[in-house]
């Protein structure tokens, strides 16, 4: 393995300093000794069989904040989020190129246990999809097959607690998660997902198939987790990432390859507010105004 | 130049909404088709049951209904006789009951094995399109060329005598299970496919290991499908002569098998073997034994369906 390279998309301010370099925090607060980024890639190209996906992405995910992935459909952000967890891995011909780093340790090596990864980096997705089981298993056995030791009915309804579902469930927990809304189905598998104590939630645009006062619980969840939790979220709502991101990656379709296939590059990576008041790339201009998408 | 484009269309529209209505019918009757056959088969065989002197007219139901269950009774406590008024068909009930346990923990865990393993495991590729195609195939192979592959694996094993288990419920039940191993699995595998890829992605991004997904989600939800599938393919096992007269299923056993090792005979074998006879007393035991196995048949449909019915119920919640 290569060593990787000095990051080339420039970091903002929000950005914890890389580990080395103590950040000048006026705060007294001590820095953790992995106050560097928790998940990064380096120079990462995906290819779904012969077809380039994703092109030289760097990124750096800093811990305890939001980062989102915005850009047009086809760009590669969901590629680019499956990659993180490896969930890419079930999927036939699939493979990565370059370096990605959980807490400094390369996770697309072979000697890295997905099933290990996933449990630390846990995942929303698209579409709400509780287990067929009572609202008690979707949380329990998550934990169970994990070998979760302690008591199982805490952690329940700790974890319903923090996805705030608890009040609404805590007298039907045998019920059949299925029978929930929409929205209480997508925090349900928030809570399965907090269940297993990950470091990082991959969200793949989890309000996509909400209504909006379900999605502001659910936005408000987030902002709530992120003092615990790093957060990565992959969303088509720029509104969206501006709401609720500290960082926002903008993704774009490679000028080369707007012919056939569609490749995705990272045309933009900087804090949130930068990225939508002053964006340096004029593609990310462009989409955040809505002149494409 | 260009005309209105309105003029461009023909809408046909008596056409159109004739269609509907004819199309309809033709379904319609296909479906009668169906329903009248086997109501005329199923008519014909109770009348032949009841066509005995003495009895009472058609109209009269319920002294019609208790004769029948009477007459069934009969048969199911008798034995096989040369005396019409004393045959019956016990010897044949308890061999089949037999079989279907033997093929039941033969192909059961074997097939769904098989399915789970070619759905969930085996790498795609052309060995998997090769048996998958293969499997296809075996279901629909005639009966009768099982039973020759019974005869000689199972029944002589090939001429290697210790080996051989000779004419008895053990041969008669592999190559049952032999039979419907194809059905066991192709039910599976669609069980399997329907299980949605959300699921299993749910639980593998919760760091669950391949089996664990497979043991606690998708078999559970596959479970009906599997089920039914099962349960029509032991039901078609059930209902199979052929194959049984080949592996040697007897005529005339007269005492009940003591064990898996021991000679038997099957009730369609011994239907077939009644039918054969030319008076008409043993038509009517022919008869009256196919009702056996009808029964015996809508009863396992029956839990099939209840089956799926429950189990469905409490995967939606």
């Amino acid at each position: 393995m290569s060593l990787p390279e000095i990051p080339v998309v420039s970091a903002s301010s929000k950005v914890p300093a890389p580990s080395g370099v103590p950040a000048p925090s006026p705060a007294p607060a001590p820095v953790p000794p992995e106050a560097g980024p928790v998940l990064a890639a380096y120079h990462l190209s995906v290819w779904y069989g012969t077809s380039l996906a994703l092109k030289d992405v760097t990124i750096e995910i800093p811990r305890n904040q939001i980062t989102a992935l915005i850009g047009p459909s086809g760009c590669g952000k969901s590629t680019l989020l499956r990659c993180f967890n490896r969930m890419n891995d079930l999927i036939p011909g699939a493979r990565t190129e370059g370096v990605i780093l959980c807490d400094g340790k390369e996770i697309t090596s072979p000697d890295t246990d997905p099933v290990a990864l996933r449990r630390r980096i846990g995942m929303v997705f698209q579409k709400p999809n509780p287990f067929p089981k009572s609202i008690h298993e979707n949380v329990a056995w998550g934990a169970r097959i994990n070998g979760y030791r302690g008591n199982m009915d805490d952690l329940v309804e700790r974890s319903l607690r923090r996805a705030a579902l608890w009040d609404e469930v805590k007298d039907k927990l045998h019920r059949s998660g299925m029978d929930l809304s929409g929205g209480q189905q997508q925090r349900l598998c928030i809570a399965r997902t907090l269940a297993v104590e990950p470091e990082v939630i991959l969200m793949d645009e989890p309000c996509s198939a909400l209504d909006p006062i379900s999605t502001a619980r659910v936005e408000d969840l987030m902002d709530d987790l992120k003092s615990e939790y790093t957060i990565v979220i992959v969303t088509h709502n720029m509104q969206q990432a501006r709401r609720v991101s500290d960082m926002t990656a903008c993704l774009m379709l490679d000028e080369d390859s707007r012919d056939k296939n569609r490749i995705g590059v990272i045309a933009e990576f900087s804090s949130t507010d930068l990225l939508f008041t002053n964006p340096k790339d004029p593609r990310t201009e462009a989409y955040i105004t809505g002149r494409i998408g | 130049m260009s005309r209105p484009a309105s003029s461009l269309y023909e809408p046909h529209r008596r056409i159109r909404v004739l269609a509907g209505p004819v199309f309809g019918a033709a379904c319609f009757l296909a479906t009668l088709t169906g329903v009248v056959v086997l109501s005329v088969l199923l008519g014909s065989i109770i009348a032949t049951v009841l066509h005995r002197p003495g009895v009472h007219p058609w109209y009269d139901v319920a002294s019609n209904t208790r004769d029948l269950y009477e007459f069934l009774k009969a048969l199911v406590t008798r034995v096989r006789s040369r005396d019409p008024a004393l045959a019956g068909f016990r010897i044949g009930i308890v061999g089949s009951l037999w079989l279907l346990v033997l093929v039941a923990v033969f192909a059961i865990p074997v097939g769904i094995g098989a399915a789970v393993f070619l759905e969930e495991y085996a790498p795609p590729g052309r060995l998997r399109r090769v048996i998958q195609t293969n499997i296809a195939n075996l279901a629909g192979v005639p009966s009768i060329v099982y039973g020759i592959l019974g005869l000689a694996l199972f029944v002589r094993a090939f001429g290697l005598n210790r080996l051989a288990l000779g004419p008895t419920l053990w041969a008669g039940g592999l190559t049952l299970g032999l039979l419907i191993l194809p059905v066991i699995v192709i039910a599976t595998q669609e069980a399997l496919r329907t299980v949605p890829s959300s699921l299993r992605q749910a639980a593998l991004a919760l760091g669950a290991t391949h089996w664990q997904v497979i043991r606690d989600h998708v078999l559970p939800v596959a479970l009906p499908g599997i089920l039914t599938g099962t349960i029509l393919g032991l039901s078609r096992a059930i209902g199979e002569t052929a194959p049984l007269l080949m592996v040697g299923a007897a005529g005339s056993i007269l005492r009940l098998p003591r064990g898996p090792g021991d000679r038997y005979t099957a009730l369609p074998v011994e239907i077939y073997n009644y039918a054969k006879e030319p008076s008409a007393e043993f038509s009517t035991i022919a008869a009256g034994g196919i009702l056996i196995l009808v029964v015996l048949l809508l009863s396992m449909n029956a839990v099939a369906i209840f089956i799926r019915n429950r189990y469905s119920r409490s995967v939606r919640g």
